[in-house]
């Protein structure tokens, strides 16, 4: 029996013990053999959707069943009962920091049914690649904020929320809605830019620009920052393509894969831009292709404000677009086609494509199948995060509890997106 | 571009291939369910083609499958005694940055398919999700568990035949016993 101590000491009164007199079960050393505990769903690190049954070994991950499902709301499903049209509320809140680039794969999806891919007007392809750049730097910039500050780097999460919320709020002039925009349609968008949206955006890139100067010196050399992040959770080049990863992920770990680069879509080929590639593949080496990332898509964004020409914002297609709204409330023609485009759809001739974009996190890929119909007869979506998520078993191996936080932070898991 | 990768595989895989197809630029090659995991590892391993980087896994079911106009797929141009399931797995390849799409019939009374988790890690979540999703048991995958339902769903919620109205609540059973509290006294061995 061990020696009695002081029991006043608020530090030896352990919760669960029956009786504080009692120290018999005092243990000077912790138990050797292996302990499974859980973490999440309902854990801060774990964005309240994804749960880790861990094995560890002290602190030492041993083995880990990442398990995730708890944001499962049937997008697939539903989709097959809404028309094309209104599926685009529901790709808003697949990854619901980037709704553009979702609302944008969609819509080209059913263009590439449609045989409208590159018929589209030059207006039309600009305004959605400025969306979709957008909404590349808001992802990233929540992606990196969220992460600094789960090490405790509050002031970085702080200052990138704010360059987030200028962007949101410009968004938000051009759509009518802060985070779930649905501003894309098939053929086009819903409404043209607002006015001065040129000098909003500019003054925006530039305040950016300032926040990112501000973040990078209190982050890139930053040593509790590099400590937590550098060689942790590390893929090499082979294991990133075998798992599939893609966007920074997959750069991270040196594969040079920019679907914006390697498969051009829109207008990309006439905006100049690098794709930043890693070596190491760790979180550090996540982190710094991000930051990069942000200033390819500034870039972009500055090129695409000079090039944006005038000109329609919607395709001059019957099957596509809808009738003027004077002709609809004067010709019974116009009424009959507005109807029939909102009740029944639009007509998707029968056929399957798999169309893809660069989304935030990487290939972000539609896939339709049709049967004529104004409904898809399957839709499914290759969301990334779900395709990310699934090697998180394989990075924390071997790391520490501690450990899990940057490499998850890192990974970007959206919930809507992963669990569709 | 992938043409070239339907002529190879119809070159080189002869028997195992029962249809190729090109669809909106999209390459597709219907394979034998017998030899998938083989046209599979040669897809992977010969220099010419290096399909080292897997897309996504799913699965169609045409159960409800009325098209309206002329099917354009030629496998279905006869559309009498065609299987209900088709598993898909698209593939790319970084090298040749080819794309190609296999797909393999399965019929529903044995709704089984030869597992690709052993050549591309990536499928291993993606065929539980289209298990989970489809009830397609795949042969050989080292973990064939539901990912996004719970162990006790019944069904297959994206089959056609699964109403879309269907809820099933994971409850709480309120009359099984509450772990009782231990006693004051009791030997407290366990942690």
């Amino acid at each position: 029996m061990a020696a009695p101590r002081d029991v006043t000491s608020l530090k030896q009164l352990v919760l669960g013990r029956q009786d504080v007199q009692d120290m018999s079960d005092t243990e000077t050393e912790l138990p050797p053999d292996l302990m499974t505990i859980n973490m999440g769903p309902s854990h801060p690190a774990m964005h309240g959707t994804v749960r880790i049954v861990l094995t560890v070994d002290g602190e030492r991950i041993v083995k880990s069943d990442v398990q995730p499902g708890y944001l499962h709301r049937c997008f697939e499903k539903e989709s097959e009962h809404a028309t094309y049209t209104q599926v685009f509320p529901y790709t808003d809140r697949l990854n619901y920091v980037s709704p553009m680039i979702n609302n944008v794969g969609w819509a080209m999806a059913v263009e590439k049914l449609m045989g409208l891919t590159g018929n589209l007007p030059k207006r039309v392809e600009y305004i959605r690649v400025i969306v979709s750049e957008m909404s590349r730097m808001t992802d990233h910039l929540t992606c990196i904020g969220a992460s600094a500050m789960e090490l405790g780097a509050f002031t970085a999460f702080l200052y990138f929320l704010k360059a987030r919320e200028w962007l949101y709020e410009l968004l938000e002039k051009v759509s009518g809605a802060r985070l779930t925009h649905s501003y894309v349609r098939v053929g086009g968008v819903a409404k043209d830019l607002p006015d001065n949206f040129d000098q909003d955006l500019t003054h925006t890139l530039d305040s950016t620009v300032k926040v990112m100067v501000e973040v990078e010196d209190m982050l890139n050399n930053n040593k509790i920052f590099r400590d937590r992040m550098a060689g942790i959770g590390a893929l090499t080049k082979a294991q990133a393509l075998a798992t599939g990863c893609v966007g920074p992920i997959a750069r991270a770990a040196g594969v040079d894969y920019d679907v914006r680069k390697d498969y051009p879509y829109s207008i990309y080929p006439e905006v100049e831009f690098d794709v930043p590639v890693g070596t190491t593949g760790d979180c550090y080496d996540r982190y710094l292709v991000r930051v990069e990332e942000l200033k390819q898509s500034i870039r972009i964004l500055r090129q695409c404000l000079k090039q944006i020409p005038d000109g329609p914002t919607m395709v001059d297609d019957p099957r596509v677009s809808l009738p003027p709204k004077r002709d609809t409330y004067n010709t019974i023609e116009s009424m009959i086609r507005h109807f029939k485009h909102i009740v029944d759809g639009i007509r998707v001739p029968a056929g399957e494509a798999y169309t893809f974009v660069e989304g935030g996190n990487g290939e972000l890929g539609f896939y339709i199948v049709a049967d004529g119909t104004g409904r898809p007869y399957k839709a499914y979506v290759r969301s990334p995060s779900f395709v990310h998520l699934s090697t998180a078993s394989q990075l924390i191996h071997n790391h520490l509890i501690a450990d899990i936080v940057p490499i998850f932070g890192m990974i970007n898991m959206i919930g809507g997106e992963c669990d569709k | 571009m992938a043409q070239k990768v339907l002529d190879a595989l119809k070159a080189n895989h002869a028997s195992a291939i029962e249809l190729t197809e090109s669809l909106f630029g999209d390459e597709i090659a219907w394979v034998k369910r017998d030899s998938l995991v083989a046209v599979a590892t040669w897809l992977r391993d010969e220099p010419t083609m290096q399909f080292d980087s897997p897309v996504f896994v799913t699965v169609i079911d045409r159960l409800d499958w009325h098209p309206t106009g002329v099917p354009l797929s030629a496998h279905w141009s006869d559309e009498s005694g065609k299987p209900r399931f088709e598993v898909c797995y698209q593939l790319r390849s970084s090298t040749h940055r080819y794309r190609i799409r296999l797909k393999v019939a399965v019929p529903e009374q044995d709704a089984r398919c030869a597992s690709l988790a052993g050549i591309w890690s990536a499928f291993d979540w993606q065929e539980r999700e289209a298990f989970d999703m489809y009830g397609i048991t795949f042969d050989g995958h080292p973990d064939m568990r539901r990912i996004y339902m719970y162990d006790e769903f019944v069904g297959y919620p994206l089959r056609k035949d699964y109403p879309k109205e269907k809820r099933q609540p994971l409850v709480r059973r309120d009359d099984l016993p509450i772990n009782p509290i231990k006693a004051p006294g009791a030997p407290h061995g366990d942690r």
